[in-house]
């Protein structure tokens, strides 16, 4: 059954211009396919009124979506989901990012995106929740980090040494 | 590090970004993503590219493909990327990988091997990046190459990589059951591990299971009962606190569970009553969080067998998320609470009327539909006109052809289910299918033709033929009309064809010359042309079967010899045909052509018994009998082979086993050699399962309304029609009926009085606020005022006084609401601007200021401060950023600020940063620089060099549009 196949089909970040700052895709979808799906979503969304609901119907899924500061974060669920429960999703997503980049802003984002990337991939997986707790995730991302920085001082100061005795 | 900044990518990368955000149209960022996709095809190709370079090359084929253009040439060296030792490496290129490949991808099978030695590794971020991996990648043709390793993960030490292998066996079990079936009960154990992320994350599998199996799991109720009352407790650790609510998201999941295992088990619910209550009266109404968990609540309680209690509980929340807010997220998920509960106590919904319909009318469409959902639940035959009056209103006045398609079945469905009188049951019909046109299941088409054929009235005959008469009348009124879609045409040739000339009041050459014009004003619609020329035929076949001469008239003729040459063969065999049959009498006609035979069985002889006589004497005249080819036995051995050949390739896969003790330099080959020692360990399931399931999940738009949804309950129409209730012939004659059932009575008289009235109200409300709220009464009344009928509660006689009495009280109490609403209606309709055109940035609208960012910061900055932020970009000699920013002076950076000021006094944001700038003045240096983007970054180094880059590519906070760099959250 398609249906329980996913929870979250995928989640998009679309700025308010249209652009697209973020995808990931946890059904298989063409990619001819996405830029639909993009299109069409941003005609729907990005022309909403402020005060109207966060979520739209859309080819018989849902889209959850909202707005912080000019970017969307959307969010595709099946008709019978919990709504405000992706909307707290996405909460959480964002309070995460803010931690991380330290009050996050969507240029953090538009550089940023595989370090975005990384963070969703804690906190999604296969289109589940796989993570609820902020500080858990903080810590193994940290952990990545610091690892990826101890790989970059070895690097450099091997480089270096290499550089010295070429020299 | 050279060029590197804080954002950690080359000046290149960050000038590719830069320019796509100048972009001003859709094409111009296509050109620019194409010139891209050419450097990049040229560059990772070449020889000896540093490790480094090779990772930003990566990340930017991701951004490529992010933005919608095929990157698939440089997949390869994504993959390669993963078989890098460093984990910097390595997590970009399982990155990577996880976003460019879907699991049915040919590459795969080169990422396995990297896979299962990462698996394997004693880092665990590097099992955890492989999991990661895992569950996105791992088709069921790959999963018993890697099941083992992760089965082991399931006791690592570290609750993330239990937590991942938790998930990557849910991945497993959802792609291919059968290969983790031996597993499952470690699901059930992971559930008491001592980490709650891991044992939230094992709720995911476990609600799959359930869903498949309830009662499998009943034992498990206990269990779950006292973890969600655990968690409810806050005996969770406090990291799990999300807005002060104790693990919201592992709550909403144990309550979906418990909301499938207490379906229809009054044992099961019965553990459960104290825990909801509880939770019902712990969670916190005022933030959205604490809603979020009160919605799933009100899921579980009328999903099990509930008690009264719990209902009330349920009901109340439902009322406060229709009433007391004004969050169009709470009424949204108060209309389908509502939806829920009245499935349990339909009386629910009569405290809610008037709620209802201020969603109905709201303008967010989200909204309203969801309302159209409810109102289709609660159809009854005492309210099915207005609310299918309703429906078709809405139906013409949208666009998108998803929801119109299925708002036009669910119309279909009530009209055939509830309709009161045939003929509205034909206009209703006939509505539909001239505004839904072809998005109407074709099926539903032909089951209205065999509704009209097979009649309603069962022995009835004269209410078969006033059906037909009234549907053929209708028909001839619409048939002129231009645009009517091709589905309605059939449906309109056909009948004309079989009943046009049934009862007399037409003669056989008006409904021929009407028949004709259709063909003509569709040349090139071949069905509909089909459909015409068939129903001539049937119609020149009645009258010569009566005994009277037919004139074919002169269009007929022509288009006749027209169809006659046509290209499709169809339509020539009908051409020919109608000709023959206008030349054979009248007993022959009558044979072939039966007057309204078109219920009647047409029984096929399967066994061709008909032939038995030439068969026989052909055998005595030595042919060969013939043999059945199951008994052939030459085809036997040939079927054996090939079903056998077909049979070995589906159980044997790949070997992803290493060799043992391989040489190092072929380590990583992969042989496809049948899987025989791994088959042992693991079963291989049957290979088709994901390949149905991808090719489900690769059309995500298709939802098509299944069969079932759209069928004609044809069994359930006879007893529904055959009610005295909906007389066909006079419904306001309620004297005939009056002897009949009291129930009925009850119905016919609401019907009689309120319902005429009521279908004004649909067209009314459309008309000046004022009158808006007498009118929702109205509405409400015969929404909603049907139910207390029908529950048959209220005494018949007064039946229709009690609703107005009731609706009047309603009036009295809800005035200052029905009002308040109705101005804010008014307001929201009030213009709004034109919605800015997303993809092509030229125009900015007025409404939305729309503001290219790179753009306007060109300019703005002074002399000086675009010195150091060119200085930046062009100097990517310079090593540090820091020390860059250093050397500038510092004059030039103060008169950046000073500058800045005047443009953006209005944004509150940056008055702080200027009195910061006060503050931080005093004490010079660089510190200055942290002004710009406020509080960026955890500590100063972090937001200089943040703010760095930003200069560096050209981008500032200054202008007018700060909007990229606003807190998102703030």
């Amino acid at each position: 059954m398609y249906s329980s196949f996913y929870h979250i089909h995928f989640v998009l970040l679309i700025s308010r211009q249209g652009k697209v700052r973020l995808t990931k895709w946890y059904s298989p979808y063409s990619q001819k396919e996405r830029s639909k799906v993009i299109r069409e979503l941003s005609g729907v969304i990005l022309t909403r009124g402020p005060k109207l609901c966060n979520f739209v119907e859309w080819r018989g899924f849902k889209v959850v979506y909202k707005r912080y500061a000019s970017l969307y974060f959307c969010m595709c669920i099946d008709q019978d989901d919990n709504e405000l429960e992706i909307l707290q999703i996405i909460h959480h997503f964002v309070e995460i990012l803010d931690r991380y980049f330290g009050n996050v802003c969507e240029l953090d984002l538009i550089f940023n995106f595989h370090k975005a990337y990384f963070i969703l991939d804690e906190i999604l997986i296969a289109g589940e929740l796989q993570e609820s707790s902020k500080r858990t995730i903080a810590r193994l991302i940290d952990a990545q980090d610091s690892l990826v920085e101890i790989a970059k001082e070895q690097a450099s100061s091997i480089s270096n040494m290499i550089a010295q005795v070429t020299k | 590090m050279g060029s590197q900044g804080g954002w950690g990518q080359s000046k290149d990368f960050l000038d590719l970004v830069k320019s796509i955000g100048e972009t001003r149209s859709k094409a111009e960022e296509d050109r620019i993503v194409m010139n891209e996709i050419e450097i990049l095809k040229r560059r990772i190709t070449e020889p000896d590219i540093p490790k480094r370079k090779m990772k930003e090359y990566i990340i930017r084929l991701v951004y490529v493909e992010m933005l919608g253009h095929d990157a698939s040439f440089g997949y390869i060296h994504a993959v390669k990327m993963t078989h890098d030792d460093s984990l910097l490496l390595k997590r970009t290129g399982y990155l990577a990988v996880t976003l460019f490949l879907n699991d049915d991808h040919d590459l795969i099978i080169l990422i396995v091997n990297t896979i299962q030695k990462d698996l394997k590794s004693d880092n665990y971020l590097v099992v955890c990046t492989a999991l990661t991996a895992v569950c996105k990648l791992i088709n069921e043709e790959t999963i018993p190459a890697v099941l083992p390793q992760v089965v082991e993960l399931l006791g690592h030490p570290k609750e993330s990589v239990r937590k991942k292998a938790i998930m990557a066996l849910h991945r497993f079990y959802q792609r291919a059951p059968s290969s983790v079936a031996h597993l499952l009960s470690n699901f059930r154990k992971k559930l008491s591990d001592n980490d709650p992320g891991v044992m939230g994350a094992t709720l995911c599998p476990l609600f799959d299971l359930i869903i498949a199996d309830a009662n499998s799991y009943k034992d498990l109720v206990i269990s779950f009962v006292s973890i969600l009352k655990q968690v409810a407790e806050r005996r969770l650790p406090k990291s799990y606190d999300y807005h002060q609510m104790p693990a919201p998201f592992i709550q909403i999941r144990l309550l979906k569970i418990l909301a499938l295992l207490g379906n229809g088990d009054k044992q099961a619910s019965e553990h459960m009553f104290t825990v909801l209550g509880d939770i019902f009266r712990r969670c916190d109404p005022s933030s959205n969080i604490g809603n979020a968990v009160l919605y799933e609540c009100i899921c579980c309680v009328s999903s099990i067998h509930s008690s009264p209690k719990l209902l009330e509980s349920a009901a109340e929340v439902t009322s406060r998320f229709l009433k007391q807010s004004d969050s169009h997220n709470l009424k949204y998920m108060g209309i389908d609470a509502l939806g829920r509960l009245i499935k349990i106590s339909p009386e629910i919904a009569e405290d809610h009327q008037l709620a209802v319909i201020d969603c109905l009318e709201d303008p967010d469409d989200t909204l309203k539909r969801k309302t159209f959902e409810l109102l289709y639940k609660m159809t009854k035959p005492s309210n099915v006109e207005v609310i299918a009056d309703r429906m078709i209103d809405y139906m013409i006045s949208i666009n998108d052809n998803h929801y119109k398609t299925e708002i036009a079945s669910r119309c279909v469905e009530l009209a055939e289910q509830f309709a009161p009188s045939n003929q509205w049951f034909i206009q209703t019909m006939n509505k539909v299918f001239e505004h839904a046109g072809d998005l109407v299941n074709v099926k539903v088409a032909h089951n209205l033709m065999r509704l009209i054929a097979e009649g309603f009235g069962g022995d009835d005959e004269g209410a078969d033929s006033q059906l037909r008469s009234s549907a053929v009348e209708s028909y001839l009124r619409i048939i002129g009309e231009p645009k009517l879609p091709s589905l309605l045409l059939q449906v309109i040739c056909w009948v004309l064809g079989e009943y046009g000339t049934a009862d007399g009041k037409f003669s056989a050459s008006y409904i021929t010359g009407k028949l004709c014009d259709v063909a003509e004003a569709h040349p090139s619609d071949d069905i509909v042309k089909a459909y015409a020329v068939t129903a001539i035929m049937k119609i020149c076949a009645f009258e010569i079967a009566t005994g009277r001469k037919v004139e074919l008239l002169p269009e007929c003729q022509s288009l006749i010899d027209e169809l006659s040459a046509s290209h499709s063969t169809d339509l020539q065999q009908r051409a020919y045909e109608l000709q023959t049959v206008l030349g054979l009498d009248a007993l022959a006609v009558e044979t072939i052509m039966p007057s309204d035979a078109s219920c009647e069985d047409i029984e096929v002889d399967k066994s061709l018994s008909f032939l038995n006589g030439y068969v026989q004497e052909s055998l005595v005249k030595g042919a060969r009998p013939y043999i059945p080819e199951s008994e052939r036995s030459g085809m036997a051995d040939i079927s054996n082979f090939r079903s056998r050949g077909h049979h070995d390739s589906s159980t044997h896969g790949l070997k992803f086993e290493a060799y043992e003790l391989p040489k190092p330099s072929v380590a990583s080959r992969i042989q496809p050699v049948p899987l025989a020692t791994s088959k042992e360990l693991v079963p291989v399931s049957q290979p088709t399962y994901p390949q149905e399931m991808s090719q489900a999940a690769s059309m995500p738009s298709v939802p098509e309304t299944g069969p079932s949804e759209l069928k004609l309950q044809l069994d359930g129409v006879q007893k529904k029609w055959g009610r005295p209730t909906y007389s066909p012939t006079v419904p306001s004659n309620s004297n005939s009926s009056s002897q009949k059932a009291v129930n009925g009575v009850a119905q016919l008289v609401v019907q009689g009085t309120v319902g005429p009235k009521t279908r004004d109200v649909s067209y009314d409300s459309r008309k000046p606020q004022v009158e808006v709220s007498p009118e929702k009464q109205k509405l409400a009344a015969s929404l909603f005022g049907g139910s207390s009928s029908k529950t048959g509660k209220r005494p018949t006689s007064t039946s229709y006084k009690t609703t107005r009495v009731h609706s009047h009280a309603a009036e009295k109490s809800q005035i200052p609401t029905a009002t308040v609403a109705s101005t804010e209606h008014a307001a929201e309709k009030a213009p709004q601007p034109p919605p800015p055109d997303l993809l092509d940035l030229g125009e900015p609208t007025p409404g939305y200021t729309v503001i290219d960012p790179f753009k306007q910061l060109e300019g703005l900055l002074p002399s000086d401060a675009s010195s150091v932020a060119n200085s930046g970009v062009s100097a990517s000699k310079s090593s540090d950023i820091m020390s860059l920013h250093a050397e500038s002076p510092m004059s030039g950076l103060i008169g950046t600020v000073a500058n800045m000021g005047p443009t953006n006094l209005d944004s509150a944001n940056l008055l702080s940063s200027l009195s910061n700038l006060a503050n931080r003045n005093v004490h010079g240096g660089p510190a200055a620089m942290q002004v710009a983007p406020v509080k960026k970054g955890p500590n100063p180094q972090d937001s200089l060099e943040k703010d760095a880059v930003a200069r560096q590519v050209g981008v500032t906070p200054s202008g007018t549009n700060p909007n990229l760099f606003r807190d998102l959250l703030g």
